[in-house]
């Protein structure tokens, strides 16, 4: 077949030639494919573009530059991935444009130059000698049966032979045509959408990623991207707290952002978020208004954004991507842990500012971080994998930040939370950023308020009370110099409890009291504090006003367990008040994306293509046949033969239909 | 052209479209057109534009489906006269599950997939008793059994469908939401897949590898149910609530299937390959399926998975363009996606272009299945990122 041999590329070894041999190799090709496959892997382990601090503290500060300078922590646009993306098409471009005159040979030119000994090597062949056949009638019978079959044909007469040179499924050649372009050009459409610009001005100069946390208009001129010159693509967040507008969003870039601007303002009317009953979240629903002097005039645009639904204006498209607080109005009563007194001091603030506060050592800051209105977490007794939930209701979260800068964050809960039966102000605290929350549970009392708990505490702190308290209720019949001690000794004991729990006892013990009688001592200390406790508690309660003379009850005493259990946690807590969140007026806040996508239409083009092209290639198969016809004594020597380039089980049932068929045309055709 | 007798006569042989249609294909057209027409008419308020396209793209895939295979009949009618039955049953009142004795022990989605369930686990062993003992009896057993388990796995999800509906107007959706629920259809579709090439392949041999992928998803599917309890129909996230999951899901799982057969076979492969080696004339030998049955199916399968899977993460880009702000975000499912892809893209290429066969192949469809596994399951496992909702 001697059109193969024009499709075989020049032997001479220039440049060009070289180049089109290495790019257009399947092993290159096939490397690439598996090379690609490879590299994805690690950003799908590593999470990406996370904030640098997070990947310090996960990979410690030696590895931490090694990953960065790989550029590991936005694999996907770095210029080495890049580079074997753009490799892999290029690779397909060359193979492309190699084989398309191929291709285009196989399905427009009939092959009619074969030699005889070659259709008889063919997979699928059969051979006849028809006597008393002319070959005229022997052809039209040939060309009836491939051509109610579909065949396109053409015959060639070279003589003393002819040749009948027939193909169908030429389209199979096109699949393959159109699954690789298709290739190609959603690899072209997707490297538009990428970063390429944003590197290419970085790399100029023309643009500085800014990494400090500003506020949009502190932004300087060389991090912002204006409208008229806006990227072909970017993916940029916007967080606007409901009443607010922005015209401009934040592209985000390894470690910083840059700002752009967009030609229009989006304006948060309201922000809604609607749960089903089981409390998960229903959806997310922004109500928006664009305001566009050029295009739009003073009308307004208004718009519904919900996730699956974006607003697409002016080729810019905006998302719902994300919630958050835009500035919730809390208030909260801070009531003193430490203090003899205990005296609710109102707080006003706001989320996202800070107020300053007096601590015993120094003034604290306060830093309002977070409010949400609903926490649906696991019920508090479930089973692992139990799939129950409960709304635990609004809390805030918050910082205290000391004057060295340290912080501790605190996550409380605003209304009881009912464990075990019993009902408790639940408030977590970490002292570290990305340690698990230890949780203080402050036992609410019969109004389901906290204050009982909080004046039990206050009443431990209080030395004069306690005194008092103490000489009032001191065993009678003892002496008066017993008396004293054993107050003394009570006193002291309640220090050490507030300052340090039920160990700060225990440790106690141990530097007063010899060794062999620090079992006996230590436990004769606890008794007395429990006691002691007990005693304070039961006039806590006396003057609340309850009938305490009975004894108290069973709730009271789990009450007392529960108080004692608080006290315990109270010292590492950390903070000199617990804050209770009384009332609120929650603003939200959208977290909106603004996408530009110029290559997108490439890139839908070029799915088109590679659906239609798979299902071409893989459905369809390129058959052709050729026979051989030649007059021989009287006689017409009939040689069929046939080649598919896939689905070949098949192709053989229908050559052997073809087979069948022919012999019934030759008698058909014998018989008068 | 002039129309000779011949011609003519050849015309009879290469029967034209509209004469091998029968009386029974236009039946099976009717009767779908009529359902799904039924269904639209039942359904309609709550269906918008885009999920009406959907239902006529549906109805003449089945219709296609039917026609070309001639047992998906039997297998849709089975299934619907089950379906209605149990929607029948149900009425308005979901609690009906636990006191009517057809629901509770036959057509409640739980108990069909128990069924199912245990179906494919005992066909498991049937097909491979019927490969040794080259029982024609025992090998039709197992089809049945097959059959039977892939009805039950199918009504289950059409009910769990509607069961979706009777637990709230506002949480209805199609059960194809999580995990759990795409395990089931996993399981269907590559069941289905097999029977369509033993019923082609006119052998039921392969029958126990690929059975056996199925039950393992079983096990899976029952850890999931009894230890997780992850069986609770849960209302849909924002994220969700789109009709592009009705379309991208199952193509996912044609994909996903595909390769998880191609997998089992390649496993046969192997083991075939080392019986002929060491014992050529054993029983191994001669019960295995042969190789180049093995490998033209296997070829078969990852070239339809490879089509499918394609059409499914195209539609998942679309998806993605309308929910996440662009049709790629590099997010680890997605990426995981095209990993699978071009992995086979490359399979594809050594057998068609380099004209490689046999064990390499073999071993690579085989290793292949862990790929897909991660994709499908390490991915929600291990990894984090916007597909989050899929998390064990
Ligand atoms: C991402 C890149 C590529 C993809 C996804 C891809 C996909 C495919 C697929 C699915 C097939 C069909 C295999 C089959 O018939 O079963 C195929 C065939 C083929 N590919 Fe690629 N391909 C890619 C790149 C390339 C490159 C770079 C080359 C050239 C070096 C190439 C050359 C071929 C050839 C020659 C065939 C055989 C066509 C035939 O005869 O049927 N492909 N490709």
């Amino acid at each position: 077949m001697n059109d193969t041999a024009a499709c075989q590329p020049s032997r001479r070894r220039t440049l060009r030639w070289v180049l089109l041999e290495f790019f257009g190799s399947m092993n290159l090709a096939i490397t690439l494919l598996v090379v690609v496959a490879v590299a994805s892997v690690i950003g799908t382990v590593l999470q990406q573009n996370q904030p640098y601090p997070d990947y310090i503290l996960k990979f410690g500060p030696f590895w931490f530059d090694i990953f960065r300078q790989l550029d590991l922590y936005d694999v996907y646009g770095t210029g080495w991935f890049i580079g074997i993306l753009a490799f892999l098409i290029l690779s397909t471009s060359v193979c492309i444009y190699r084989q398309t005159p191929i291709l285009w040979r196989e399905m427009t030119r009939f092959r009619t130059r074969v030699r005889l000994d070659s259709l008889r090597g063919f997979h699928q062949q059969a051979e006849w000698r028809l006597p008393n056949q002319d070959s005229e009638t022997v052809l039209r019978a040939v060309r009836d049966v491939i051509q109610t079959r579909g065949y396109r044909w053409r015959i060639a007469d070279h003589g003393d032979h002819q040749v009948v040179a027939a193909m169908k499924g030429r389209c199979n050649r096109l699949g393959y045509l159109l699954t690789h372009t298709a290739i190609v050009v959603i690899g072209v459409g997707g490297l538009l959408d990428g970063n390429l610009w944003l590197k290419l001005k970085e790399w100029r100069g023309e643009l500085r990623i800014e990494t400090r946390d500003l506020a949009a208009r502190d932004i300087p001129p060389e991090s912002r991207l204006t409208p008229g010159a806006a990227a072909p693509a970017f993916r940029g967040n916007v967080m606007l707290p409901e009443g607010s507008a922005a015209n401009f969003v934040f592209l985000r870039v390894r470690d910083g952002f840059v700002l752009q601007e967009l030609p229009f303002a989006i304006e948060l009317k309201d922000f809604q978020v609607a749960y089903y009953d089981t409390g998960q979240p229903k959806s997310f629903v922004s109500e928006v208004l664009i305001h566009d002097q050029d295009h739009l005039g003073d009308q307004p645009l208004a718009a519904t954004i919900r996730v699956n639904h974006p607003l697409v204006y002016r080729g810019y498209a905006i998302y719902q991507s994300d919630f958050g607080d835009g500035g919730s109005k809390l208030e909260m009563q801070a009531w003193p842990l430490a203090a003899p007194r205990l005296q609710a001091v109102e707080v006003k603030g706001e989320i996202g500012g800070t107020l300053k506060v007096g601590g015993s050592s120094g003034a604290l800051t306060l830093e309002l971080d977070d409010f949400r209105l609903f926490n649906l977490l696991p019920q508090p007794d479930a089973q692992p994998g139990d799939r129950q939930f409960r709304n635990f209701g609004p809390s805030f979260g918050f910082k205290l930040r000391d004057a060295t800068g340290e912080a501790r964050e605190y996550f409380n809960y605003m209304a009881p939370v009912q464990m075990e039966g019993r009902w408790f102000y639940i408030s977590g605290m970490r002292a570290r950023p990305g340690d698990p929350l230890t949780y203080l549970h402050i036992p609410a009392d019969a109004k389901s308020s906290p204050e009982r708990f909080l004046r039990f505490n206050a009443r431990l702190r209080d030395g004069d009370w306690l005194q008092s308290f103490f000489e009032r209720s001191v065993p009678s019949g003892e002496s008066a110099d017993f008396q004293r001690d054993f107050n003394r000794v009570r006193l002291s004991l309640m220090e050490l409890v507030t300052q340090g729990g039920f160990n700060a006892v225990a440790e106690r013990a141990r530097t007063v009291v010899p060794a062999d009688r620090l079992q006996e001592a230590t436990t004769l200390y606890l008794n007395i504090v429990r006691d002691s406790l007990a005693e304070i508690f039961v006039e806590v309660l006396r003057e609340e006003g309850m009938a305490v003379e009975q004894g108290i009850n069973e709730r009271e005493e789990a009450f007392f367990n529960d108080a004692l259990s608080a006290l315990a946690a109270l010292p590492n807590y950390g903070s000199p008040f617990y804050l209770q969140l009384t009332g609120f007026q929650q603003v939200e806040a959208s977290g909106l994306q603004v996408t530009r996508s110029s290559g997108a239409v490439v890139v839908y083009l070029g799915f088109a293509l590679l659906s239609i092209g798979v299902f071409v290639m893989f459905y369809t198969a390129y058959r052709r046949l050729w026979v051989w016809l030649a007059d021989e004594e009287g006689a017409t020597r009939l040689v069929l033969a046939g080649a598919v380039n896939r689905r070949q089980a098949e192709f053989t049932g229908e050559f052997a239909g073809i087979v069948a068929a022919l012999e019934r045309r030759m008698s058909v055709a014998s018989s008068p | 052209m002039s129309v000779t007798r011949e011609v003519m006569l050849e015309s009879w042989e290469q029967p034209s479209l509209g004469q091998s249609w029968n009386a029974w294909d236009g039946l099976w057209a009717l009767l779908v057109v009529a359902g799904s027409f039924y269904a639209w008419w039942l359904y309609r308020p709550y269906m918008d534009g885009y999920e009406v396209a959907i239902q006529i793209g549906s109805t003449l895939a089945l219709i296609a489906w039917g026609l070309y295979w001639k047992p998906a009949r039997l297998f849709t009618l089975a299934v619907t006269v089950l379906t209605v039955l149990a929607l029948w049953r149900y009425g308005a009142d979901y609690e009906l599950r636990k006191s009517n004795f057809w629901l509770k022990y036959f057509l409640e989605s739980q108990a069909a997939f128990m069924w199912m369930s245990a179906l494919y686990v005992l066909a498991t062993p049937t097909y491979f008793a019927a490969m040794l003992t080259r029982s024609g009896f025992v090998g039709k057993t197992a089809t049945a059994l097959t059959w039977c388990a892939t009805v039950m796995g199918t009504t289950g999800l059409l009910v769990r469908w509607r069961e979706s509906y009777l637990l709230g107007a506002d949480i209805g959706h199609i059960p194809v939401s999580n995990l759990y629920e795409v395990f089931i259809l996993f399981a269907l579709i590559t069941a289905l897949l097999y029977l369509f090439y033993e019923d082609r392949h006119r052998t039921r041999t392969m029958g126990g590898f690929v059975l056996l992928a199925i039950s393992g998803a079983v096990g899976f599917l029952l850890w999931y149910t009894f230890d997780r309890e992850a069986h609770h129909i849960q209302p849909l996230i924002p994220a969700l609530q789109s009709y592009w999951m009705k379309i991208h899901v199952p193509a996912n799982f044609i994909g996903y299937g595909s390769f998880a057969l191609a997998a089992m076979l390649g496993i046969a492969y192997l083991l075939r390959l080392q019986a002929e080696t060491h014992r050529p004339d054993g029983l191994l030998t001669r019960a295995l399926p042969p190789l180049d049955l093995l490998d033209d199916v296997m070829y078969k399968a990852i070239a339809l998975g490879f089509a499918a899977f394609t059409i499914a993460t195209i539609l998942g880009a679309l998806w993605a363009a309308e929910a996440w702000g662009g049709y790629w975000s590099w997010d680890p499912k997605e990426t995981w996606a095209l990993i699978v892809w071009l992995n086979y893209a490359a399979w594809l290429h050594l057998r068609m272009t380099k004209g490689w066969r046999g064990a390499p192949m073999a071993w690579w469809a085989v290793i292949g299945l862990f790929v897909t596994l991660f994709a499908f399951l390490g991915v929600n496992m291990f990894l984090s990122g916007l597909h989050s909702y899929g998390s064990l």
